[in-house]
C-alpha cells in the first residue's frame, strides 16, 4: 500500500477516536517502528484525540511522515476550535494516579511521544503537536 | 448495540476484551458488569485482556472503577494478561493501576480468586460460628 | 553571472587528474582505498559538481541541481566513517580539489585580476560548502555506528537468568540510565510472558549508584512487572545504598528489598509455597550429605 506523506481525519465522535488509533498503528506498522514505540504513539494518540474530542469539542488529526535519510517519523497534530486551556504547565503537571484524577492525559502523552508542542489560546482552540521518531 | 459477553464460571465472571473498545462499549461493560455481579452474586471477576494491544487512560480508569466496584459488591476482580508493550506504556502514562489485582494468566488469575474467595469463606465460616 | 561553471566544464578531466595527484601526496590512505575506488569516487564526485555547476549556481548548494552533489558528499562520507577514515582525511578528500580548481581559474582569468579574484572566491566557497556536508554527514553516521553498539551493549548486559520454575533472576550490572530502563523493562517482560513466571529478583549489586534516578528507573520497571502479574523484589542492596536511599527520602515501601541474593530466593521460593530440604542422613552427616547427595527443592503446600 503506498503511503501518502500527510492525511488528515475528523474526529468528532468516540468511533472517529477509534479510527484514529488504527489510522496511527496502521501508519506506525508500515514504517516498521518497534511494538514498544507503536504502542506508546497509538496510546498517545488515543489520548489526545479523546482530549479534542471531550475538551475541545471536536476537531481534527493530522498525521504526517517526517524526516529526512538519517531518521524517519510520524508527526500527529491535534487541533480543535474548542475552549482552549488556560493555564498549559498545569494542564501538564496533571497526570494519573491509579486512574482516578482527571486531568487531560497531556502530561502522560508528553512522556510517549519524542517531540510534544502544544499551542493554546483560551477562547480560540488548542493544537497539540507530537512527533515519535522511529 | 454491540456489548462485550459476560460468561458465567460458577461464582466466578469472565470477561475477555478482544476488540478496539470505543468509550461507550467500555462505559457499558462496566455497567453489565456491575449488574450482573449483583444479578448473580458472583465473588470474583475476571477480565483477559491478553488480546487488547492499547490500554489508554480511559481503558485503565475502567480497569481501576470495575476492581473498585465490584470490591463494594463483596467481589474480588482480577486483571490477567496485559501484554509487555502495553505495561510499558502504561506505566509511562503514569498509570500504576494499584487498586487492581493483576495475574499472568486466566489460569493463574483462577487460582488467585479461589485463593481470595478461600479466604472470605473462612471468614463467614468464623461469624456463623461465632454467631451459633 | 559567476564563469566558474564553464570553468569547470571546460577543464573537468585535468581538476581531476591534478586532484588526484595532489591527494596521493597528501591524504592518500591506501591501507582504506585502493586506487582503483578513489579514482571512481573521484570522478563520480567531479561528474557531480559539473552537473551541480550547470545550472549556473555555484553558491546556493541547497538548490535542487546540487542535489545529487549532496547526497554524494553524504553517502561517501557515511562510508569512509564506516572503513576508518578520520574526519579531517574525509574533509581534506574534497578540500584537496582547490589546488586544481585554482590553477584552471588562472589559466583561465589570468588577464583579468578582478574576475579571477571572485571566481577564486567562488571555487573556495563552493568547495568549503561540499566540505562541510561532508563533515557533518561523517558525523552523523559516526554517531549512528555509537549508537548501535551502545545498544547491542545494553541488551546483552542485561541478561534475564531463570532460577527455577517460574523464578526469574535480573542481575544489573552499571549503570541504570533511562535509556537502559526501557531495555531492562522489555526484556524482563518478555521473559515474563515466555517463562510464565510470577516471580523476578532484581539484583543490583552490579549498579553503583543508587540515586532517586535509578530508584524511579527500578520502580517504573516493578510497577510495569505487577501490571503484567509478575511480583519483583530487590536484592543486593549494600548498606551504603540503604543509606543513600533513606537520606535522599526514595520510597520503597511498596517492594520488597533483600540485601542477598540467596535471602531474595529463600523468600520468593517460599512465596510460591517452595522450600528446600536437605534429604536423607542425620545432621551430625550433614557436611558429607551435602557433598554427596546435594540439596533438592521439593514441592510442599499446594
Amino acid at each position: 500500500m503506498p503511503l501518502t506523506r500527510r492525511e488528515t481525519h475528523p474526529i468528532q465522535n468516540s468511533s472517529d477516536v477509534v479510527l484514529a488509533r488504527q489510522k496511527v498503528r496502521s501508519w506506525a506498522t508500515e514504517l516498521k517502528f518497534t511494538l514498544v514505540d507503536q504502542t506508546k504513539l497509538v496510546t498517545a494518540a488515543s489520548e489526545l484525540a479523546r482530549n479534542t474530542l471531550d475538551h475541545g469539542k471536536g476537531g481534527a488529526m493530522t498525521i504526517e511522515i517526517v524526516g529526512n535519510s538519517d531518521k524517519t517519523g510520524i508527526k500527529l497534530i491535534f487541533e480543535d476550535r474548542g475552549p482552549g486551556i488556560p493555564d498549559i504547565p498545569a494542564a501538564l503537571r496533571d497526570g494519573f494516579t491509579t486512574g482516578g484524577g482527571m486531568g487531560l492525559g497531556l502530561g502522560g502523552s508528553k512522556r510517549l511521544v519524542n517531540d510534544f508542542e502544544i499551542e493554546s489560546e483560551p477562547g480560540k482552540g488548542t493544537r497539540v503537536t507530537v512527533v515519535r521518531w522511529k | 448495540m454491540e456489548r462485550i459477553p459476560i460468561l458465567r464460571m460458577g461464582s466466578f465472571l469472565l470477561v475477555t476484551i478482544q476488540v478496539d473498545m470505543h468509550d461507550r462499549l467500555a462505559l457499558q461493560l462496566q455497567d453489565d458488569l456491575t449488574a450482573r455481579i449483583a444479578e448473580w452474586d458472583a465473588t470474583g471477576v475476571l477480565i483477559d485482556i491478553s488480546s487488547l494491544e492499547i490500554v489508554d487512560s480511559f481503558i485503565g480508569r475502567m480497569l481501576a472503577n470495575i476492581a473498585a466496584m465490584s470490591r463494594v459488591l463483596d467481589a474480588e476482580t482480577v486483571v490477567v494478561g496485559m501484554q509487555p508493550a502495553v505495561a510499558i506504556t502504561l506505566v509511562e502514562l503514569g498509570m500504576s493501576l494499584s487498586g487492581v489485582r493483576t495475574a499472568l494468566n486466566v489460569e493463574s488469575g483462577m487460582e488467585l480468586l479461589y485463593q481470595m474467595r478461600g479466604k472470605l469463606h473462612a471468614e463467614l465460616d468464623d461469624d456463623a460460628s461465632n454467631q451459633a | 553571472m559567476s564563469k566558474l561553471p564553464d570553468i569547470i566544464l571546460k577543464h573537468e578531466d585535468e581538476i581531476r587528474s591534478n586532484w588526484l595527484k595532489h591527494m596521493a601526496s597528501t591524504v592518500r590512505r591506501s591501507d582504506l582505498m585502493n586506487d582503483r575506488e578513489l579514482q571512481d569516487q573521484s570522478r563520480e564526485v567531479l561528474a557531480a559538481i559539473a552537473e551541480g555547476a550547470k545550472s549556473g549556481e555555484t553558491s546556493d548548494l541547497s538548490q535542487q541541481a546540487w542535489s545529487r552533489a549532496r547526497e554524494l558528499m553524504q553517502s561517501i562520507s557515511a562510508s569512509r566513517a564506516r572503513q576508518g577514515f578520520t574526519p579531517s582525511e574525509t574533509s581534506a578528500f574534497i578540500l584537496s580539489m582547490k589546488p586544481p580548481f585554482f590553477h584552471a581559474v588562472r589559466q583561465e582569468l589570468a588577464k583579468s585580476p578582478d574576475e579571477m579574484f571572485q571566481e577564486i572566491l567562488n571555487a573556495t566557497l563552493l568547495l568549503d560548502g561540499l566540505a562541510l556536508i561532508t563533515a557533518e554527514a561523517f558525523t552523523l553516521a559516526r554517531e549512528q555506528i555509537i549508537k548501535r553498539q551502545q545498544q547491542e551493549l545494553m541488551e546483552l548486559s542485561t541478561p534475564v537468568v531463570k532460577l527455577w520454575d517460574g523464578i526469574l533472576a535480573l542481575p544489573i550490572i552499571g549503570t541504570l540510565d533511562s535509556a537502559r530502563t526501557q531495555v531492562v523493562m522489555e526484556s524482563l517482560l518478555q521473559a515474563v510472558v515466555q517463562t510464565n513466571s510470577r516471580f523476578a529478583i532484581i539484583d543490583i549489586t552490579g549498579v553503583p549508584t543508587v540515586d532517586t534516578l535509578v530508584a524511579q528507573h527500578l520502580l517504573k520497571t516493578i510497577t510495569a512487572a505487577r501490571l503484567m502479574g509478575a511480583e519483583c523484589i530487590i536484592s543486593g542492596v549494600r548498606p551504603q545504598i540503604a543509606q543513600t536511599i533513606v537520606h535522599l527520602g526514595i520510597d520503597l515501601s511498596q517492594v520488597v528489598t533483600k540485601a542477598k541474593l540467596a535471602d531474595a530466593f529463600a523468600l520468593v521460593l517460599q512465596k510460591s509455597g517452595r522450600t528446600v530440604t536437605r534429604i536423607g542422613g542425620s545432621p551430625r552427616n550433614a557436611g558429607i550429605q551435602n557433598a554427596e547427595s546435594g540439596l533438592k527443592p521439593e514441592m510442599k503446600g499446594e
